[in-house]
């Protein structure tokens, strides 16, 4: 029933010796958000400019709908776009900044203002149409960036880190905002950021990306939950890293500071011996017996700080610290720094790491 | 509210040091700038005050408007006026041609020495100006230059028969670009710098054409900047007189060598008259300043 | 993309020929002093000339006068308006464009009536009076690109928390101003007074309605009654501006980064 709108097939981008974007496939469904999500430098500000039409892909093909736009100019591409800059025109006011696209297009007088008012509308800014952007907050300069882009009707919404530049509260409150515009509109949207808690919180879908390539394609509770490579696990959340080594590749038992786990599952390509990573989220660990948490390792507390609501405890094992956090209660006493403790946690949620 | 007042004008009270609370060395700190009040007073407002002061008052120092009133005689109004039209024929060609090699140098796709050596020579060319510029375009355009006599030997074309003169308004014009261009080009450049990468490509996404984007978005962006810039160019023209002189001695009937001419020997046959000459440059390049001061603002709230 | 190029290059290519043209025609013109042959002869009349060397060794011994007293003039007051004036800012940035807004030949007639022989002040009663009139005139002149100079100086590097680190270590006033903060914006300041020299150098309305023996109303004078010798000059003053030019360009490069720098 999914219908593929954009799709990228084998794209590669290369600038000089330097190869910033390889062997990336992706296919986008009418409607869907998806998210390219990094590190600075990873290749995803290229990939989505590539989508635009601003770089030229060194190999491969863009699709969108259903049409080879590889070629095509920016302009002739019927997308939308919002900066991190918001890159509003300063000498235009907010309504004319909106119907830009609509008067290059050629678009009546009438159903222009009509449609610019719609926008403003949406946007929660109606009485905003005469001023001028230096007089607007970042979060009101976003929100007519993305009216602006939206205005046309476009059939792609491409979004560059929309929200880096603005604060910490404005970028919660306007990150809703988005996802609920987006969806009400059904228009599909590719938006880039580095910030995994934007992309967890909005995506349909996201693609991790790392050194140009795209590591994982996921729904956010794959990407978070079943991270694919070791790069994946540690960029998406926080992580505690238990090395050990593998005592049974065939009943998947792994031997952690002394501790056997049994992970009940083959480790295929492990022999007895070997080394091994595993991973596991702060919020699977707890100290001292919890239901449903099987598996036990010793270790040492080595640091407590009081967060308010919660307490982060710091524990050694062996050469391994993980951290956990647990709730404050104020009858039970904090755990003390020395003190030796039992971590538990349910050998399911360990993640062997590649 | 009042807790936070409170504090405010605690930090406030402890951000000062005590000896600023008393206010006892409030004088001192009024030394720290009294030469520089002091040497702008006698040497700078004074001088100028003097002269305008004297331009409304008469040989017995009665108040008057009879000096300015005169300043409308034929032989001072034709100096006001070609003045002004040397002033603005070099401000606003100088502007256009500035403004034309700046955009190409920024943004043309040159390479990029060419740009920082067009803004090296554009400093330059900006400070020469004066006598040695007219020797120049003497050496060049002038009955003997080099550039007229190849043009009458190569192409047979003899441009003072034509009706070039370079002590005209045309010669003294095109002498002036030669300081104006990379006045602009100095000037408007880092204007263009400003343009955001951003907003060619918001308006590409929009649909709009290369030529879409200048006419709507970064022409009308750089305006107040490229207007403000003119009006600086013509004050700088306006005021001018050493390459005037240099290159027609008195040939040229313009206000700054009619004042020059007036200071040196009184040819008016009236001092007052003359205050009024100086009054009167000073209130054309003064209003270029101002609106040139406020097309800058405009500007600056934009390109923020 | 391909056109646009194209018109770049036509359009600088337009510019480069309006300015090298009347700079190799003068060039040209002025080694043609010997009948048939290009020469040197025009340069080694005017430098010859003792009225040149006399009227330039006056114009740069004036130039360098200005820049003593134009550094003296605004460095203080640029670092105190910084450190504890910044109210009084947008006035002394006004002063400071006012010579942009005030014609120089008004400037020297306000001078030669207020300081004329037999006014209270009389600058002008005197050969020295004049030669310390006209410094202060150029100093005048000079003005707005010496303080714009010295203020940008100042801006990037942090007068206050440099005044307050060298007072806890118990600077006085003068080691502040002598030791930190001059040092400091040492590159602004000297690219202010190459800046200051290129004007000062072959100034002629100034220097020539004060009667002073400037280079300016040599040239001109010389301008007036010679062929190839003005020529030779306007080659040298072009120098000498690309000279000044060049020096602030070098400077620039050893110029202090901001200290305040994102990164």
């Amino acid at each position: 029933m999914a219908e593929t709108f954009l799709s990228i097939q084998n794209v590669r981008k290369a600038f000089g010796a330097t190869t910033v974007v390889q062997d990336f496939d992706l296919d986008v469904e009418r409607g869907e958000f998806v998210s390219f999500l990094g590190p600075s430098g990873c290749g995803k500000t290229t990939m989505l400019r590539i989508v635009a039409g601003f770089e030229e892909p060194s190999a491969g093909m863009v699709m969108i709908g259903g049409k080879d736009v590889t070629n095509l100019k920016p302009n002739q591409r019927d997308i939308g776009m919002v900066f991190q800059a918001y890159a509003l025109f300063p000498n235009l006011t907010v309504a004319q900044n909106i119907g830009f696209g609509l008067k290059v297009a050629g678009v009546p007088r009438a159903e222009s203002d009509a449609r610019v008012a719609e926008m403003l509308s949406i946007i929660k800014l109606p009485e905003f149409g005469d001023r001028y952007p230096y007089q607007l907050s970042g979060g009101q300069q976003q929100r007519v960036a993305l009216a602006r882009a939206l205005a046309p009707k476009p059939k792609l919404l491409l979004l560059d880190e929309p929200l880096s530049a603005l604060d910490a509260k404005v970028r919660v409150s306007l990150r809703e905002e988005i996802r609920l515009i987006q969806k009400k509109l059904g228009i599909t949207t590719i938006f880039v950021t580095h910030d995994q808690e934007e992309a967890l919180s909005m995506s349909d879908r996201i693609v991790v990306m790392y050194g140009g390539k795209a590591e994982q394609v996921g729904t956010p509770f794959e990407i978070y939950n079943k991270p694919a490579t070791r790069f994946v696990a540690s960029f998406v959340g926080t992580l505690n890293i238990l090395e050990g080594t593998v005592s049974d590749p065939a009943s998947g038992t792994v031997s952690i500071n002394g501790s056997e786990i049994a992970l009940k599952r083959a480790l295929d390509g492990k022999a007895a011996g070997d080394e091994i990573s595993l991973a596991l989220r702060p919020e699977a660990i707890s100290v001292g017996n919890h239901p449903g948490r099987d598996s036990s390792i010793a270790g040492e507390i080595s640091d407590v700080s009081f967060l308010g609501s919660v307490i982060r405890v710091r524990v050694g094992v062996g050469k391994n610290a993980v951290s956990l956090d647990t709730f404050n209660s104020p009858s039970t006493p904090p755990p003390v720094v020395g003190e030796t403790a039992n971590i538990t946690f349910a050998a399911s949620d360990l993640l062997v790491l590649q | 509210m009042t807790q936070t007042s409170i504090t405010a004008a605690l930090e406030a009270a402890q951000e000062a040091p005590p000896a600023e609370r008393r206010g006892v060395r409030l004088p001192l700190h009024w030394l720290g700038v009294a030469p520089f009040f002091i040497f702008a007073l006698m040497f700078l407002i004074l001088p100028t005050l003097y002269l305008i002061v004297g331009a409304f008052q008469n040989n017995e120092g009665e108040f008057t408007f009879a000096n300015i009133a005169e300043l409308m005689q034929p032989s001072i109004r034709s100096a006001y006026w070609i003045s002004i039209r040397i002033s603005l024929a070099s401000a606003l060609l100088g502007g256009l041609a500035g403004l034309a090699i700046a955009v190409a140098i920024v943004r043309g796709g040159l390479p990029e020495w060419i740009r920082a050596a067009t803004l090296t020579f554009s400093g330059v060319a900006s400070n020469f100006a004066g006598v040695p510029l007219a020797f120049a375009f003497i050496a060049t355009l002038g009955r003997l230059g080099l550039v007229t006599v190849l043009l009458n030997t190569w192409f047979g074309i003899n441009i003072y028969a034509l009706g070039f003169n370079l002590l005209s308004f045309w010669g003294l014009t095109l002498t002036y670009l030669f300081f104006q261009i990379p006045l602009m080009v100095l000037i408007i450049v880092p204007a263009i710098d400003g343009l955001k990468k951003e907003w060619a490509e918001a308006a590409a996404t929009l649909g709009a054409t290369q030529a879409q984007y200048w006419r709507m978005v970064a022409l009308p962006v750089l305006w107040p900047s490229f207007l403000g810039t003119v009006l600086l160019l013509f004050a700088n023209a306006f005021g001018a007189i050493a390459t005037a002189y240099a290159l027609t001695g008195s040939q040229l009937n313009i206000v700054p060598i009619l004042l020059y001419a007036q200071i040196r020997g009184d040819v008016l046959h009236n001092p007052h008259l003359g205050y009024a000459l100086a009054f009167g440059m000073i209130f054309i390049t003064g209003v270029a300043n101002i609106f040139y001061i406020w097309f800058r603002t405009r500007s600056e709230r934009w390109l923020k | 993309m391909r056109a646009s190029r194209i018109w770049a290059w036509v359009t600088f290519g337009l510019g480069a020929t309006f300015f090298f043209l009347p700079l190799i025609a003068t060039f040209e013109f002025s080694l043609r002093m010997k009948r048939g042959v290009y020469s040197f002869e025009a340069y080694r009349s005017v430098i010859g000339d003792t009225r040149f060397q006399e009227t330039f060794a006056y114009s740069v011994t004036v130039a360098v006068m200005t820049i003593l007293l134009g550094v003296l003039l605004v460095v203080p007051t640029a670092y105190w308006i910084r450190l504890r004036m910044p109210h009084l800012r947008p006035v002394v940035e006004f002063v400071t464009l006012l010579p942009l807004i005030i014609p120089a030949i008004v400037i020297v007639f306000g001078y030669i009536r207020m300081y004329g022989s037999s006014s209270p002040l009389p600058f002008l009663a005197t050969r020295r009076g004049t030669d310390v009139l006209l410094v202060i005139g150029y100093a005048t002149l000079a003005l707005p690109y010496m303080y714009r100079a010295v203020d940008t100086g100042l801006r990037t590097i942090d007068v206050r928390t440099l005044t307050e680190a060298a007072q806890i270590l118990g600077a006085g006033w003068a080691t502040i101003i002598g030791r930190i903060i001059l040092p400091n914006v040492l590159i602004a300041v000297l690219s202010g007074a190459f800046l200051t020299f290129a004007i000062v150098i072959g100034e002629f309305t100034m220097a020539s309605l004060l009667n002073a023996p400037a280079f300016g109303p040599y040239m001109q004078n010389i301008g007036a009654n010679r062929a190839y010798e003005p020529a030779a000059l306007a080659i040298i003053a072009f120098v000498i501006t690309w000279a000044c030019m060049g020096g602030i360009q070098i400077l620039a490069r050893f110029a202090p980064r901001s200290a305040n720098r994102p990164n």
